[in-house]
């Protein structure tokens, strides 16, 4: 028996019968997944074309027209895809109290004394802060990347736009890189969170030690998707 | 130009130092154009067609003498024909031939990310090498010039090459051996200045009091020189830029930025390492487990003492 998302009915539980916490359902998964191959697509294809020390990466696309053809198209997918997942998201990623303090004390955050932070709810204010990161990057990259978009866009604007695009184009796309870099290893430096995102549920303890506002709120409110 | 034999100086997208033991001990090359002895015959664009085997489409009038209007992956010169009304009510037909300037300091060489799409040979010329471009038109960004063209055919980058197949073997380009006035020069390039100079005297001579050569220092000078009887106001030859650079952009996006922006990147998966190896992963223990289904059994409500679902 599945249910509308495609997740099997009843309260989920791990192999050996404890009790877990449904936190992306298998549709935020699938729209997690598939942004993020096309991310993988699009920062190998675009730092070919970044720096010549990254130009041996041409060769994973079959060639420098290849992955010139090839970029601007995973682009347009993945801004569609990180936008459906970003709605999804979205009623989440609100600035609330205690998300300040939680940023001044990012020194215990890096040093797992999470006892001393501020309670949090389903996301805390460094992954806000990338959800704002993200959308805002995303924006201004496939702006002007259709600006730059030499085959079928370019001769539609001045070359002084242009030049401009192809500089935020790179500076954004670093900005991207950087935030995905501190995104995937925060997923291997919090036990769980990988899990979270390919099978969809989390523990009771896990969901307690790092989200314990959306662990109280679920535990009033049932296991299923949250 | 495939298989060149000219030695090379300088490639796109390559950080690595070309061989440098050979260089042309009689010096650089350059093509001067005197636009004050130019009549805009265009058998320059004729010579340019038959020597590259270039077709262009036929197109349409537009009006003016310039045709083709603009240059193209086909066209890679085009006469520019401007009249200039002067003080004294006289009339000036200045006749520019456009076409690539052979920049010493070439802003599509700086911009392209294809690894040998653009040279630059050890005689000064900067040619494209077709098989390695990509398409993408970032030379057309880095060119202070407006020159480079895309092909929608093939989608690869063309311009003039100074005919470097011809320069190779001892041989003046096409436009300059069939210029019939003589207005088209070849040769090293202080050979070419001293030649402008004395030209530049003459013009001066007939009342041309601001005759120079134009050879902007901007771009590093240019192995295309024009000389022009107007050197103060070059925007008067059809918008010839007055003091081309590299735009700041340009410079901006492939300068320092961006060793410095991949140092950053691998700096921030080095720094997830080293935080790792220090800090550790953070887990959840057993006894935040046990926790954890304690306070979800008070949050449900469910009465103390029943059995555990764990």
């Amino acid at each position: 028996m599945h249910d509308r998302h495609g997740n099997p009915a009843g309260v989920p539980r791990d192999k050996d019968g404890h009790p877990l916490i449904q936190r992306y359902t298998a549709n935020e998964r699938s729209n997690h997944w598939f942004t993020a191959i096309l991310f993988i697509l699009l920062a190998l294809s675009g730092l070919a074309m970044f720096h010549p020390a990254m130009a041996w990466l041409y060769g994973l696309f079959g060639g420098g027209q290849w992955t010139r053809i090839l970029h601007p198209f995973f682009g347009v997918l993945m801004f569609v895809s990180f936008m459906l997942l970003a709605l999804r998201m979205r009623a989440h990623n609100h600035f609330e109290e205690g998300d300040t303090q939680w940023l001044r004390q990012i020194g215990d955050v890096l040093a797992n004394r999470e006892e001393k932070l501020p309670k949090i709810g389903k996301y805390n204010a460094g992954q806000k802060l990338l959800f704002f990161t993200l959308v805002l990057c995303m924006i201004v990259l496939m702006l002007s990347g259709i600006v730059i978009w030499r085959q079928w866009f370019s001769h539609f604007f001045p070359i002084g736009l242009i030049r401009f695009s192809a500089l935020m184009h790179a500076l954004f796309a670093f900005i991207i890189i950087m935030s995905i870099i501190v995104h995937i290893y925060a997923g291997m430096w919090i036990k769980g969170s990988i899990g979270a995102m390919v099978r969809g549920t989390v523990t009771y303890g896990w969901a307690r030690k790092h989200h314990p506002k959306w662990f109280q709120k679920v535990m009033k409110e049932g296991e299923r998707s949250h | 130009m495939a298989l060149q034999s000219l030695d090379i100086k300088r490639v796109s997208a390559t950080t690595v130092q070309q061989p440098t033991a050979r260089h042309p001990v009689g010096g650089e090359v350059a093509k001067l154009i005197d636009v004050s002895k130019c009549i805009g015959c265009k058998a320059c664009q004729t010579a340019c067609m038959e020597w590259n085997e270039l077709r262009d489409e036929v197109g349409v009038n537009s009006g003016v003498y310039d045709n083709p209007i603009d240059l193209t992956p086909q066209s890679w010169t085009v006469m520019r024909f401007a009249e200039h009304e002067t003080n004294d009510g006289n009339l000036e037909w200045l006749i520019r031939k456009d076409g690539c300037m052979h920049c010493e300091d070439p802003g599509c060489l700086k911009a392209c990310p294809s690894p040998g799409a653009i040279v630059q040979y050890n005689n000064g010329i900067v040619d494209f090498h077709q098989e390695n471009c990509i398409g993408c038109g970032y030379c057309v960004s880095g060119c202070p010039f407006d020159v480079p063209r895309i092909s929608k055919k093939d989608n690869r980058a063309y311009k003039c090459t100074l005919c470097s197949d011809r320069v190779a073997v001892g041989q003046e380009p096409a436009c300059v051996k069939t210029c019939p006035t003589g207005a088209i020069m070849f040769g090293t390039k202080e050979a070419m200045k001293e030649q402008a100079a004395g030209r530049i005297e003459d013009l001066k001579e007939r009342g041309f009091q601001n005759a120079g050569l134009y050879d902007p220092a901007g771009v590093g000078g240019t192995h295309v020189m024009y000389v022009l009887h107007h050197a103060d106001r070059p925007a008067l030859y059809s918008g010839l830029a007055n003091a081309p650079a590299i735009s700041p952009m340009v410079g901006l996006w492939k300068g320092v930025t961006k060793p410095l922006a991949l140092m950053g990147l691998a700096a921030a998966a080095v720094a997830g390492w080293f935080h790792y190896s220090r800090v550790g992963p953070n887990e959840v223990s057993k006894e935040e487990e046990a926790e954890a289904l304690a306070e979800a059994k008070r949050l449900k409500g469910e009465t103390k003492g029943e059995k555990q679902d764990a």
